[in-house]
This record gives C-alpha cells, sequence and structure tokens, in this order.
C-alpha cells in the first residue's frame, strides 16, 4: 500500500511537473474555467446585493402594520382613529422624549431621472413622523439636517442620491404644485430605507390628497411582544390589520426579483457549466494524448493505473483550483460593490442596491470549478488507464 | 464532392473531440438564445408598440390618478383620432404570487385603440350586455385553466367594494388572441364602468389614457398641446408616445440589456478560444497529412478552405442546433416566468444575429490554422513526425 502511495505521489508530481510544457492546453482550461465562474458569480452577486439591502438593518423588535387583505404598503390604507389606536396599544415602546414609538407613514412615488440613462424613475418619497427616526436605529444623518416638521423639506437616503440625479442636499424637488428642497442625506446600514427620500407625514398628505395613512411602524418592547400584540389588535373590532414583523416583510417584498434572478444565474451556470465540462474533456484528452508514450513507459515500469488516473484528475483539478480562484477574484474586482438600481415589481418602487460578491459565493465559485475540473477528467482518466502498452510504446 | 468527403474524413477522425467541441458550440448558442429572449422580455415589448399612439399620465407619477372628465376634452385636442381611458386594478387572484395585469376598460374605446387584441364580434356582443363581463388573453387563460363562462374572484387591494368586502366577481365573456406573436395576451379586461359604481373611493377616476393619433410625425406637438390644456389644475398630466413610456419603464428595471451583452461577450470569447485550440491542435495532429495532399497537388488556397470549412461547419451544425434547442428552451420557460414577463420567446432578430454569429465563430477560430496549414512548407511537413 505503501509503494502505491508512493507511486501516486510520483505519477501526480511528474504530471503537474510537466504542466508548463503542455501550456496552451492547460492555459485553455484555466482560462476557461475562470471566464465561466466569473460569469455564474457575477450574475449570482445581483441576486446576493438586492437581498442584502433588502434585509439589511432590520431588527427583531419592529412591526409593519397595514390593511388586512393588502400584500404592500403601497396598497395599504390606514385612517388617523386606526393609526391612534395602533400608536396608543401598551406593547408599543415607550420613550421619554418622543412618546409612542409608532409612526404613521405614507409612502408615494415621485419621478426622478436616473444618473445613468437620464429617463424617469419611481423613486419612494415616505412621509413619517417623528417618532420614526427612533425606530429605525440605524439611520445616520451623514450630511445637512433632517427636515422640519411641518415644512417642505426633505432628506434623501445615500443609495437614491447615488442612483438619482438632482439629489444633492441644496436641491429642490418640484412635487404637484410646490418645490421642496432637500435638507439632508443619510444611511441605514445599506438597507432598503437608503433608496428612499424621507418627509413629514403630515405635510405630504395633502399634497397627495390623501385622507389617510398607509402604514404604521411600530417599535414593541422586545421580538417576545410581536405575538401578543397581533393577537390581541387582530382581534380588535375597530380594526381591520395585518401585523407583520419588519424582517420578515422586506424578505417577502424582495421574494419575487431574488427568484428571478436565481432561476437566471441559475440556468447561466448549469449551461456554461456543461460547456466548461466539454471543454475540459477536450482539453484533458488533448493532454493525455500528447502524454501517450510518457504514461505507457510508466506503466511498463511497473506504475499501477490507480496513480496514473489519480495524476489526470490531480491534474485537472489544479487547473480548475487555479481557474476557479482567477474568476472569483475576476468578478469580486469587476463586480463587487456595482451600484445600480431596479424597479421591485412587487412594491413598484426603485431599490438602490450594488451587487455583493459576497465570501460565501467565492466558495460556491471553487466548488462549481471543481466539479467542472472532475466532470471533465473522469473520461479523459479513464483512457490513460486502459491505454495497451504495447501500442502506446509503439506511438509515434 | 472529393472536399465534401475529405471534410467529413476529418471530422470523424477523432469524433469524441468533434462532438464535444460541437456540444460546447451548441452550448453557447443555447445560452445565447435564451438570454436574448430575457433581454426581450425585459425591455417589455418597446418594439411592439404603436408608433401612432401616446400615452398620457399624472405629471407626478403614473400612479396617480386622472379624471375621467379628461377624456372628452383629450379627444377635442387636434389631431387625436380617439382616445381611450384605463385604470389598474392590482388584485390578488388567490395568490400575490399569481400576478398578472388587470385592467379596467370601456371596451370600445379600447379594443379599438389596440387592434392586435383580436376579439370576435359574439365575445364583444356578450361584454356589451354583461357590466360584469371580462375578457381574458389567450395566454393567461390557459395559464390558470379558465373557461368562458368562469366566475373569476379578485380580491382588491386598494380597491374596496362599497358593500364593505374587498372580493370583486367577474364573467369571463371571451378570450382574446394577440395578432402578432408578441402581442401580450396575459391581461385580464375588464369594465371600467362596473368597477367605478361599485368602488367605495376613488370614484370617476382613471389611471392613464391611451390616444391614437392621425399623423405620427405630429405626436411631440400633440402631446404638447394636451399637456398644456391641464398645465396648472390640480391634475397635470404627461403625455408621450408609447414607445417612449414603455422604454422609460423598460429603463426602471435597469439595463438588462448590458447585462445581456456583457455575459454573451464573455462567453463567445471562451468558446473562441476553446474552439479555435482545438482546430489549431487538430491541423497540428494533421501537418504530415496536408505535406500529402499538397504533394498530391492540393493548392494552398485549397488547403486553406478545407481548414476553414472544417470550422465553419462545426460552428454551423452546433450554432444551429443550439438556437434550435434555446427556442424550445424558452417555450419552458415561458410558463415558469409567467409571473414576471407577459412575453418571453426568442426574437427573430437574435436568430438572424445568432446565424451570423456561427458562421462568424467558424470563420475566426479556423482563420489562424488554416493559415498556419497553407503556410506548411511540403518538405518540412512531410518530414514532421
Amino acid at each position: 500500500m505503501d509503494s502505491w502511495f508512493a507511486q501516486v505521489f510520483a505519477v501526480t508530481l511528474l504530471n503537474l511537473k510537466s504542466l508548463p510544457r503542455r501550456l496552451s492546453v492547460s492555459l485553455v482550461v484555466v482560462v476557461g474555467i475562470a471566464g465561466v465562474v466569473a460569469i455564474a458569480v457575477a450574475v449570482l452577486s445581483i441576486g446576493e446585493g438586492f437581498q442584502k439591502t433588502m434585509t439589511a438593518g432590520r431588527t427583531d423588535d419592529t412591526v409593519v402594520i397595514f390593511r388586512a387583505g393588502t400584500d404592500t404598503e403601497m396598497n395599504s390604507s390606514l385612517d388617523r382613529t386606526e393609526a391612534r389606536i395602533l400608536a396608543d396599544a401598551r406593547e408599543v415602546r415607550r420613550d421619554p422624549e418622543v412618546g409612542q414609538l409608532a409612526s404613521s407613514e405614507l409612502l408615494v412615488m415621485i419621478d426622478l431621472p436616473k444618473r445613468s440613462t437620464g429617463s424617469g424613475a419611481n423613486v419612494p418619497l415616505r412621509g413619517v413622523e417623528p417618532a420614526a427616526f427612533a425606530i429605525r436605529r440605524n439611520l445616520r444623518i451623514v450630511e445637512g439636517r433632517r427636515f422640519v416638521p411641518g415644512t417642505r423639506e426633505l432628506i434623501v437616503g445615500r443609495g437614491a442620491q447615488g442612483a438619482f440625479a438632482n439629489t444633492e442636499v441644496g436641491s429642490t424637488v418640484r412635487l404637484g404644485l410646490n418645490d421642496w428642497k432637500i435638507v439632508g442625506a443619510f444611511t441605514a446600514d445599506g438597507s432598503v430605507s437608503e433608496s428612499e427620500l424621507w418627509c413629514d407625514s403630515k405635510v405630504l398628505m395633502p399634497t397627495y390628497r390623501r385622507g389617510t395613512f398607509q402604514s404604521v411602524y411600530a417599535r414593541l418592547g422586545s421580538a417576545e411582544d410581536i405575538p401578543r400584540f397581533t393577537e390581541r389588535l387582530s382581534k380588535d373590532p375597530r380594526l381591520s390589520i395585518k401585523v407583520m414583523p419588519e424582517g420578515e416583510y422586506y424578505a417577502e417584498q424582495s421574494q419575487s426579483l431574488t427568484t428571478l434572478v436565481r432561476i437566471l444565474g441559475g440556468v447561466v451556470a448549469v449551461i456554461m457549466g456543461l460547456a466548461a465540462i466539454f471543454m475540459a474533456i477536450n482539453s484533458l484528452y488533448t493532454a493525455v494524448s500528447t502524454r501517450t508514450r510518457e504514461i505507457a513507459t510508466l506503466r511498463a515500469l511497473g506504475f499501477q493505473r490507480g496513480p496514473v488516473v489519480i495524476s489526470v484528475l490531480a491534474e485537472a483539478l489544479a487547473l480548475a483550483l487555479l481557474g476557479g480562484a482567477l474568476g472569483g477574484l475576476l468578478a469580486y474586482l469587476g463586480f463587487n460593490g456595482y451600484q445600480t438600481s431596479t424597479l421591485n415589481f412587487q412594491s413598484f418602487s426603485q431599490v438602490a442596491f450594488s451587487f455583493a460578491v459576497t465570501p460565501g459565493l467565492l466558495v460556491l465559485g471553487i466548488v462549481y470549478a471543481v466539479g467542472i475540473g472532475f466532470l471533465g477528467a473522469i473520461l479523459p482518466a479513464w483512457r490513460a488507464a486502459r491505454l495497451p502498452i504495447a501500442t502506446a510504446l509503439r506511438e509515434q | 464532392m472529393t472536399y465534401l468527403s475529405l471534410l467529413r474524413a476529418n471530422l470523424r477522425r477523432k469524433r469524441l473531440r468533434t462532438v464535444f467541441t460541437i456540444g460546447s458550440i451548441f452550448l453557447a448558442f443555447l445560452l445565447f438564445g435564451v438570454l436574448s429572449a430575457v433581454k426581450f422580455a425585459f425591455s417589455l415589448g418597446v418594439d411592439l408598440t404603436g408608433a401612432d399612439r401616446l400615452i398620457t399620465i399624472h405629471k407626478v407619477s403614473l400612479i396617480q390618478p386622472l379624471p375621467r372628465s379628461y377624456l372628452t376634452r383629450i379627444e377635442q385636442v387636434n389631431g387625436v383620432e380617439a382616445a381611450a381611458a384605463s385604470s389598474w386594478f392590482g388584485g390578488i387572484y388567490q395568490d400575490p404570487k399569481n400576478f398578472f395585469a388587470q385592467i379596467a376598460v370601456d371596451p370600445e374605446d379600447y379594443l379599438d385603440l389596440y387592434p392586435e387584441f383580436l376579439v370576435s364580434k359574439e365575445v364583444r356582443e356578450a361584454w356589451r350586455k354583461d357590466r360584469q363581463g371580462a375578457v381574458a388573453g389567450r395566454s393567461l387563460a390557459e395559464r390558470f385553466g379558465w373557461k368562458v363562462g368562469d366566475k373569476i374572484p379578485l380580491q382588491g387591494t386598494f380597491r374596496t367594494k362599497k358593500d364593505g368586502t374587498n372580493l370583486w366577481e367577474f364573467n369571463l365573456v371571451g378570450i382574446y388572441d394577440g395578432a402578432a406573436k408578441g402581442t401580450d395576451t396575459t391581461q385580464l379586461l375588464f369594465r371600467w364602468d362596473y368597477m367605478d359604481e361599485s368602488q367605495d373611493g376613488g370614484n370617476g377616476l382613471v389611471g392613464w389614457y391611451t390616444i391614437r393619433v392621425a399623423d405620427p410625425t405630429r405626436s411631440a406637438d400633440i402631446s404638447r398641446q394636451i399637456d398644456t390644456r391641464f398645465a396648472n389644475s390640480p391634475y397635470e398630466t404627461k403625455t408621450m408616445a408609447e414607445k417612449a413610456f414603455a422604454q422609460s419603464f423598460a429603463d426602471q428595471i435597469g439595463n438588462i440589456g448590458a447585462i445581456v451583452r456583457a455575459i454573451t461577450t464573455a462567453v463567445f470569447l471562451i468558446i473562441l478560444l476553446v474552439v479555435g485550440n482545438t482546430i489549431a491542435q487538430s491541423v497540428r495532429e494533421r501537418t504530415n497529412e496536408i505535406g500529402v495532399l499538397k504533394t498530391l497537388g492540393f493548392s494552398n488556397g485549397k488547403v486553406l478552405g478545407l481548414v476553414l470549412g472544417e470550422s465553419c461547419l462545426i460552428g454551423l451544425i452546433g450554432g444551429l442546433s443550439g438556437l434550435f434547442a434555446s427556442t424550445i428552451v424558452a417555450k419552458g420557460m415561458e410558463k415558469a416566468f409567467a409571473a414576471f414577463l407577459p412575453i418571453f420567446f426568442v426574437p427573430r432578430d437574435a436568430l438572424t444575429l445568432g446565424v451570423g454569429l456561427a458562421l462568424g465563430l467558424g470563420l475566426v477560430a479556423g482563420f489562424i490554422p488554416a493559415l498556419v496549414a497553407m503556410r506548411l512548407r511540403i518538405v518540412e511537413a512531410l518530414r514532421r513526425v
């Protein structure tokens, strides 16, 4: 058995050392796999980035409340009485400065030009109450100041600022018949809030001729209060509402786009992976055929089939690993953090996000590459092992 | 004859290699076809829009409603041939995942503006008689197995009825077909008058207007006239060509076209490398033989043609079969994507481009090996083992 391992080691080493001699064939495998991995990782990083934005910065003690039977804030409506009842619920946390931590909100769409194309896009504008800043604890003003309640002032998320023109602090936006001034910019841990503009909901309502709010965001005492709160208020005859933990709500909002990108990414990865396997088979066949005499000589010297098979596999895996690493690096350098924005079908509003080449995706890329290398190597390795020694030695 | 049989013999020399090379080209073109379908679907039929149609929406954004009373005032604008009001219903059929477009319309006006929606006389008549009547597109009806006479329940999201519920029911009186392959047959159309009289709040409002102009070259001027008419009113409008409207909608989703182009370019570069390398390898192996051919009197041009012919044949076999397969795969994906993308097929332009690419791939990949083969000197070629 020892000698078997010694053989494996010797043949594999010999094989790997002779790789540079077969440079062009080896390069084709490495470059091919690197390209395939780079594309697959880049495509998947779109979905990854989108989901990251949609689920970032969510806390477990906050709930979103909207009308029963609706599935997004856009379609919901809650009147002032309902909003009052919800805000006064005893499970809602109380802050000595701002009072009940509940914010009745209104989400409307405004039309702003995309920086990339100049064409108009549905940008979400959220009217909030002062408590909103204590509910979204991750929100930080990074430029300018907060809007003053009761005035036509806006603050804008960094994501929206990156994606849409005319959103610098100090510029004005025309809504209906009035001009609104942007007085500050904020970040929110890269969450979807950064795609929004914020203002005072009480000023926004008359602008859009709305008599009702759409949702109430409330921060409860703790995560344990959510079931009790939901149970009690869902039974309240004065209300017809649906309560969702904030995290769950946003995960659901991102579902359809994430699924779409995953299906697409999967289709691309499978088709290209197959193509890469074919390519690897071809290249390794060539590699084996240029080594025909060498392999036959080894076999004549008493080397067994196993070590020869393993040496071919090892060659393929080494090339695949190199290709996978290179491809991952390429995708990371080329696409990680690439900023863009898209229309979320479910909320019908723009979400600004960046591609995220996560460590998980890089590992997936390597695994994918190794899989391609392994599957591509089986047939050629089999061929190498079964070479008839006598005729192979005679081959030119 | 000799030439063709030589080509065939060469392709059969290493059958496995030929099969796998053609296989990888096949897969590249399969991907190309599918991605073209994706790109086309995300363009949301920009190319299918009517050149003589305009869309009028609320100036602030598409989801703000406009008064229904604007219809007659729009029709009065000089150059406007016909106009129709439509409203988004946004209801849920059984499950939020079963998304499709539900539009409240004035049947006669709407069908007049969209002649590509084919509805028979009998169906029009039935629809006129039934206020709760609805007409569904062919692929939508197939998706949910609807038949004429079925009751279709929708759960209103932002539209509630006067009786306090949000359960709406429509009677399917007919199914419309598309006049062309790309016509959107995933819409459910029902009567605006029924919706308006039953709904609680938002009465007398519509979502947007579609307008047909007599002379498309005057579109910009007519758009301006319409918007001026409603300027400084509580409901200011924005009018644009239907194409521009679809384009701005597609732009909202993002630059899918650029992503698809980037992927396809990368895929073709990789395939080019692989095929080129394979052909170079097979020419190297045949050095000796090429020497013999030249000795037998094959001209340099013929040798060049032989190698190029071989690579083009490989490219075309792989490319054409891949494109063909992509149309079948697209058909399968159409159902999976029905909830997101109303149209999903490989557009004809992409197929034409694909054939060109297949030929181009063969030419480019075979070029250098063919040149090498052509320049081989008989003495050296024969000496090499």
